[in-house]
């Protein structure tokens, strides 16, 4: 059944699908409505979760790994500075591997305050051995939080996940969407059965303390958890297309990269865009395509490397600087497909911050920066003159 | 024949790594034997989060969840709620924590679960400092004590916060203070709470040989004496309703303070002045027992 | 790969704490009435009543640290050097 929803009632209708059983949540803008809608839902009686109204989101993640360790199936959504504020459990999160997924809307961080779009937030939290989707429609964020559960709560990975979403363009925007059939869901996502789960006819501990002689291997038992994350990420994809007839591309959705001279690597709302441009410039005459980044975690390696066989540029946009040399997407794609023996041309630009629209004609703009320049290395584009 | 006035059954193992003398054992150890093995506990990090010893031990026979230091009031909330959705209803949820993670760095989330209504008991044990990481000073150190943060010279010069009067202005059902030195007094209130649903609070003296600066055979006379001369009244506020549950003792502050390194440095004057303020929360006890009576009917 | 990681189980009895003591107690069960006060106060669990009540020391893991002769009563326990 199609129909009209934004971005955050996408979440909060997978949720709701998903069976979730503990949703621990505090405000903020432009998460709000994701919560607000969970609330009625609860109040109505069609989505039975035990709702939590912490008092903090640092609380809120915390309430939702406890409920997770005693085995219950656990929501949470934050943006910005509530994600930044979460920051620690979220490694306590992955450090004892519980499946939660969380919504982020994707919103610039402060000083000085911005309600607006840009990837930061997320991105920040790239160390913490977490799960990353970037959504680029509204179907796309209901589909991925399922897809994200199934993922995250498969015995051998036992990883949280996010799923991010950009602020006002998906968050508070109609799209049409077809909602999932609740029994195909319950089919695709049987009930959780986590295997760590505290229990009083089994009295044990999870958390304790690890001398160095362990506590290597264990954050080497997360870093293989996210490699079968990325192994198992296509067969999620496909088992998806059977039971719902759609999927969303895998981990690295490609379009006409087959015979590009350019490339632009790109996550999130821009990437529409980006394909609308591709498609003018090649009626243009210029041979240009985008592969999205759907999955940033795990990255995906074996994807990338195989796009860049073919491809003698890569452009690389970062809708966040973490002021290092170039954009955290940049440095991973780089990282990736570059080797002492070759690898194609690799330039980052940084555009889009702080909700600063990402029109057709920057991006036109940095795709034809990308086939006729060799440098330089990272370029803002779309930077105003600021008066001096 | 045997005359045991508390449980029998332990539900902590022996070979934890505790000080010699330490009395944060002995809350641990009566809590669960009041509350029994369908119990759950979660601890954030403090001395208990490292007593069981490293990665694979643990010192409880009972389920236990270590949570950040901040968010042992999220923590059991989360627990709770899990066990809601998974229809387990006769597990009680225990957050257990220092003084430090309670009245300091735990606080907003502590209040946080006094006020939705947790259905679930915080129990701080109180040592008066941050003694995992070496005794620095808490809230909860009182006025004049010596910890490294405020050593000779810049004493604590601050009062120890009053967390009973924090929790019970939550208005939550059932609040009391208890020391180790009357386990049957711990126990009774336990049962109590147990008994009762919805947030439970309890601050329970537990004095700590390297903190507190005197020899480990000590802790149980230090608690006890910490009752008997008034500074650590045992009371519950039950459904709003002041009880001091044992009466005014003949010690004197003094005789509690010159036991321990940690006061050596007072003066007489210090001392008087700590009498006094004892006198004047002790008085205003009292009066909460008798006006609460009244107005309870 | 472990089914589930930070999974700890294992009892903190199997460390022998015994080695700690400077001091060990020793209790005169003819002075003893068994009113197990000293079971009841001992923060390492390291005085086990037998089925009559009686206590005994858990040598393995007692710290030595004294609290059973000072809230013993009858003066049954005293500190020896180890």
């Amino acid at each position: 059944m199609e129909t009209m929803m934004t971005g955050n009632h996408a979440q909060s209708l997978a949720a709701k699908l998903a069976r979730v059983q503990v949703v621990a949540a505090y405000p903020i803008t432009p998460q709000t409505t994701i919560v607000e809608r969970i609330a009625e839902m609860v109040a109505s009686g069609e989505f039975p979760a035990q709702f939590l109204e912490v008092e903090s989101e640092h609380s809120a993640l915390q309430a939702c790994i406890s409920a997770a360790a005693v085995g219950a199936r656990t929501y949470t959504a934050t943006s910005s500075q509530g994600l930044l504020l979460m920051h620690e459990l979220l490694h306590w999160a992955s450090g004892l591997r519980v499946p939660i997924v969380m919504g982020v809307v994707n919103r610039a961080v402060a000083p000085p305050w911005t309600i607006y779009a840009d990837h930061t937030d997320s991105i920040a939290q790239r160390d913490t051995g977490w799960i990353q989707y970037y959504a680029e429609s509204n179907q796309e964020v209901l589909d991925t939080v399922l897809q994200a559960y199934r993922l995250a709560e498969d015995a051998q990975v036992l990883l949280p996940a996010m799923v991010c979403e950009d602020a006002f363009y998906l968050s508070h925007t109609f799209e049409p969407a077809e909602v999932p059939d609740a029994d195909l869901v319950d089919d695709f996502l049987p009930p959780l059965v986590y295997p760590s789960t505290l229990t009083v006819d089994d009295p044990a501990r999870l958390g304790s303390f690890m001398p160095p002689d362990q506590y290597m291997e264990h954050r080497r038992g997360i870093a293989d958890a996210m490699e079968h994350a990325a192994r198992l990420i296509p067969e999620v994809e496909a088992e998806y297309m059977r039971t719902f007839g759609r999927d969303h591309g895998g981990a690295l959705p490609t379009y006409l990269c087959d015979d590009a001279d350019a490339v632009l690597v790109v996550s999130g709302t821009a990437a529409p865009t980006a394909r609308a441009v591709a498609r003018a410039l090649r009626a243009d005459g210029y041979r240009v395509g985008v592969a999205k980044l759907r999955v940033f975690r795990p990255f995906p390696v074996a994807a990338m490397r195989a796009l860049a066989a073919h491809v003698p540029r890569v452009a690389v946009l970062d809708r966040s600087f973490t002021f290092g040399f170039g954009g955290a997407l940049f440095q991973e794609v780089r990282n990736a497909v570059q080797s002492p023996r070759g690898g194609p041309l690799v330039r980052g630009f940084v555009a889009g911050l702080g909700g600063r629209d990402l029109v057709p004609a920057t991006i036109r703009g940095i795709f034809l920066d990308a086939l006729a320049k060799d440098e330089p290395d990272v370029t803002w584009a779309g930077l105003r003159e600021v008066p001096g | 024949m045997t005359r045991l006035t508390i449980p029998e059954p332990e539900l902590m193992t022996t070979g934890h790594l505790a000080c010699p003398g330490c009395g944060a054992t002995l809350v641990m150890r009566y809590l669960l034997k009041a509350l029994g093995p369908r119990t759950i506990v979660t601890i954030p990090a403090c001395c208990w989060a490292v007593m069981s010893g490293p990665f694979p031990r643990t010192a409880l026979k009972v389920p236990f969840l270590d949570c950040a230091f901040e968010a042992t009031g999220a923590s059991i909330q989360g627990l709770r709620a899990g066990l809601d959705a998974r229809g387990v209803k006769d597990v009680t949820v225990v957050g257990f924590a220092g003084d430090g993670g309670t009245v300091d760095i735990g606080l907003q989330s502590l209040s946080g679960a006094l006020e939705r209504g947790v259905d679930a008991i915080y129990v701080m044990y109180d040592n008066e400092a941050y003694m995992n990481t070496g005794i620095q000073r808490s809230g909860a150190t009182p006025w004049g004590a010596w910890t490294t943060t405020t050593p000779l010279g810049r004493t604590k010069a601050q009062e120890k916060k009053d967390l009973m009067a924090i929790v019970t202005a939550h208005h939550i059902p059932y609040a009391a203070t208890a020391s180790i030195a009357f386990p049957e007094d711990f126990v009774r209130k336990l049962e109590r709470a147990k008994s009762i649903r919805g947030p439970r609070f309890f601050h329970v003296l537990a004095p700590c040989p390297p903190g507190w600066k005197y020899p480990p055979e000590e802790t149980v006379k230090l608690a006890r004496l910490a009752v008997d001369a008034r500074i650590f009244p045992l009371y519950e506020v039950d459904h709003g309703r002041y009880r001091i549950t044992r009466r005014a003792g003949k010690k004197a502050a003094k005789d509690y303070l010159e036991d321990q390194g940690r006061f050596a440095h007072l003066t007489d004057v210090e001392i008087s002045e700590i009498q006094r303020r004892v006198d004047e929360r002790w008085a205003q006890l009292e009066f909460l027992e008798k006006a609460t009576a009244e107005v309870h009917g | 790969m472990t089914t589930k990681p930070l999974w700890a189980q294992t009892p903190s009895s199997v460390e022998l704490t015994g080695s700690w003591r400077t001091f060990r107690p020793i209790i005169e069960l003819a002075k003893c009435t068994r009113c197990e006060l000293c079971w009841k106060f001992c923060p390492d669990v390291a005085i086990v009543l037998d089925g009559d009540g009686w206590p005994a020391i858990d040598y393995e893991h007692c710290k030595g640290c004294g609290i059973c002769e000072a809230e013993c009563n009858l003066r049954a326990i005293r500190m020896e050097p180890e």
